[in-house]
């Protein structure tokens, strides 16, 4: 209900937003900004168990791209499966938000990006050895050297939004 | 308190991360996903006037919270529960390292090639900037990365993230089998 209102409220900003799924989905109620700590205490959580289950760990991943290991792909699985799980309970059951708001889902539309961006960003995660959440945790275990992969990672980011227009979707 | 210092099976740290998912939604109808941080902070710190980074980034905080998060929770296991022992490593994968002279296995990433000195080394800087580089414009390119599209977007069977996944993967076998061995060996 709520996405096809915002189609037509806004279809341009919204066409431009949709590429990147993260910004279209929002909440309409507005809460001090310190309300966002629950994001962090999630976030918290979420960086010892890469830490403990070595999910950060440039060797993990090597031996996921050479077949080496069971351990990522039951890892990265199990998650889908839980988080599909979830999702599903979701919204059989219209389970609402802790504040009583319809959960909004969001379809992902397909273009190019997904094909060639994917291809590069696959180069770049078993070079690294990280995806972006690693890399964060990473910076936290100690590993200062990875603040430069980030900001690497970051003038990628900018260097894209710079190109966008130039690049196949 | 074993479970505490060992390291945590699949079937345990998967769930959990599986969990975040209806923890996002449901705290405040937030979608797991972890690159956009990255094109927030552009957007906050250097938009230059560039139409992707024109949008209200304070509505996005949220994610930056998130990825403090991670930061702060990297920082806790490791000074919490300091690693006693190696890292274990598939023997195939430990003697194909030791040809490119990486034996350390004393921390999650090899301290031979993710340093301030290997930063300054042809191998170093092309793995650690131009690695970092591809990831950060890739996974802007494909709309998301390992949590955005493999497990958002898989969660909520979006057939555009398993193009995405799949295309990640491929990206890993090559690099992972045919380019890295070349680069470890520069």
């Amino acid at each position: 209900m709520s996405v096809t209102k915002t189609i037509q409220q806004e279809p341009v900003e919204y066409q431009e937003r949709a590429l990147d799924a993260v910004c279209v989905n929002e909440s309409h109620l507005t809460h001090p900004w310190w309300y966002n700590f629950k994001y962090l205490a999630v976030g918290l959580v979420f960086g010892v168990v890469f830490v403990k289950a070595e999910i950060i760990s440039w060797y993990r991943i090597q031996e996921m791209f050479r077949l080496e290991s069971f351990h990522m792909y039951g890892i990265i699985g199990s998650a889908i499966v839980v988080g599909a799980i979830s999702i599903f309970i979701i919204k059989r059951f219209n389970i609402k938000t802790i504040y009583g708001e319809e959960v909004e889902f969001h379809p992902k539309t397909f273009n190019k990006g997904q094909v060639i961006g994917g291809l590069l960003f696959g180069l770049g995660w078993a070079m690294t050895g990280a995806c972006p959440g690693p890399l964060f945790a990473q910076i936290g275990t100690g590993a200062t050297v990875i603040i430069a992969s980030l900001l690497s990672a970051l003038a990628g980011t900018w260097l894209y939004g710079y190109f966008r227009d130039k690049l196949p979707h | 308190m074993s479970w505490l210092t060992e390291p945590w099976p699949w079937y345990v740290a998967g769930p959990l991360i599986g969990l975040i998912v209806p923890v996002l939604l449901l705290i405040g109808n937030k979608t797991f996903g972890i690159s956009s941080s990255l094109r927030h902070t552009c957007a906050a710190c250097f938009p230059s006037g560039i139409k992707f980074f024109k949008y209200d980034w304070k509505k996005e905080v949220w994610n930056l919270f998130f990825v403090a998060g991670i930061v702060i929770g990297g920082f806790m296991a490791t000074g919490a529960i300091p690693d006693s022992q190696n890292i274990a490593v598939h023997p195939d994968l430990a003697t194909d390292l030791s040809k490119s002279g990486i034996t350390d296995y004393s921390g999650l990433i090899p301290s031979q090639l993710f340093s301030w000195n290997s930063l300054f080394s042809l191998k170093g800087f092309i793995i650690i900037i131009i690695g970092g580089f591809l990831v950060g414009f890739g996974s802007r390119y494909a709309g998301g990365c390992t949590s955005g599209h493999a497990i958002s977007g898989l969660s909520n069977l979006q057939w555009p993230s398993l193009v995405a996944t799949c295309c990640f993967m491929l990206g890993g076998f090559i690099m992972a089998n045919l380019v890295l061995p070349v680069i470890l060996n520069l």
